[in-house]
């Protein structure tokens, strides 16, 4: 074929100079992108400014594999809003609903308890040993925004790890054989 | 620069930036849109009001629930969350919220409803504060788009208060 033809004439015909500029193309363009997320996290004060949902425990609001985006301000966390949380110990966050709020006169902390739209009971059993409520700092923002079906490039690729080196690969090789 | 592979790169980048925009234009679309909902909460009824184990006032009441929110749909409306929460300060917590009751109203049909209904999540307060106390009723409403922001808004609703004594 004269696809496969052309991409083997091609790394054949590799001086290391060009391939050196080619690496540092590849560099600035993986260096952007890092720039871009790290802004995001300022702009929106939160250490993961977009999250994908992975479960089921907000349908039919948010199906698996729609993206979220976060915004993290010092407002007071009030019922209804949607909030991602870590709960210690565990590293994948949980985005649900602020049922119940409780804030304390002096301090202005805050108690809060969530539950997913499309569960039957409250998040107290996801909690660790012991935790009635989650407090502030648990809490890592606010979804604001929302985009459907986005996100299932991500969960393939990180439910089929395969795909991802494929792509990286072909990625890869787009750049190395390109001649400019 | 005309080989197939960057045709269909150029082809992918163009289709998601067109994507992009066109959600980002639907989103802002909602900002032309100004609602006019309305709503209403009774007591009926409080079922009981006890003291619990732990020290905690927990109530049981019932309601009757009836609103228009069909004005909140518009075109990018996927879906409306509403909830109905009590609101009131005791001399610890300067606010607390206790959702009682939620529903998902899928569609502009059933936005204009009536439903009577007993609280559909416990009402414990922290402490033992609520014998005679007043509190709001309030009526949030959180619009899902089918694409861009999320809002919010509530309606407040005022001149509910406990019973002075334990039932």
């Amino acid at each position: 074929m004269g696809l496969i033809g052309d991409t083997v004439d091609s790394i054949k015909s590799i001086q290391t100079r060009q391939l050196l500029s080619q690496a540092v193309s590849l560099g600035m363009i993986v260096t952007s992108a890092l720039i871009i997320w790290k802004a995001l996290m300022c702009v929106t004060g939160s250490e993961s400014p977009v999250v994908v949902v992975l479960s089921g425990s907000m349908e039919p609001g948010f199906k698996r594999g729609d993206i979220l985006f976060l915004h993290m301000s010092n407002a007071p966390i009030r019922a209804g809003e949607i909030v991602v949380f870590n709960v210690d110990g565990r590293e994948i966050p949980i985005v649900h609903r602020v049922i119940k709020v409780h804030e304390r006169q002096d301090t202005g902390e805050v108690d809060v308890l969530t539950k997913g739209d499309n569960n039957n009971g409250d998040d107290r059993l996801l909690y660790a040993q012991g935790q009635q409520w989650l407090h502030r700092h648990h809490i890592m923002g606010r979804a604001v925004g929302f985009l459907p079906y986005v996100g299932w490039v991500t969960i393939i690729m990180t439910e089929k790890p395969i795909i991802k080196y494929i792509l990286i690969g072909a990625l890869g090789l787009l750049v190395i054989t390109s001649k400019d | 620069m005309h080989s197939f592979v960057y045709r269909l790169n150029g082809l992918l980048t163009f289709s998601v930036t067109i994507l992009a925009i066109m959600c980002a234009i639907t989103s802002l679309s909602d900002n032309l849109h100004t609602p006019s909902p309305s709503a209403e909460i009774q007591v009926m009824n409080i079922n009981w009001f006890q003291k619990q184990p732990q020290g905690n006032d927990e109530v049981s009441l019932t309601m009757n629930i009836s609103a228009d929110l069909q004005t909140l749909f518009t075109w990018n409306t996927k879906q409306l969350f509403i909830f109905v929460a009590a609101e009131y300060e005791t001399p610890k917590n300067s606010l607390n919220q206790v959702s009682l009751w939620d529903a998902i109203i899928p569609s502009k049909e059933h936005a204009k409803f009536w439903i009577h209904t007993s609280n559909k999540y416990r009402f414990v307060d922290q402490g033992n504060n609520l014998r005679g106390k007043e509190f709001n009723l309030t009526l949030h409403w959180h619009v899902m788009p089918k694409t861009g922001k999320m809002f919010a808004d509530k309606i407040v609703l005022t001149g509910y208060s406990f019973p002075e004594e334990y039932r």
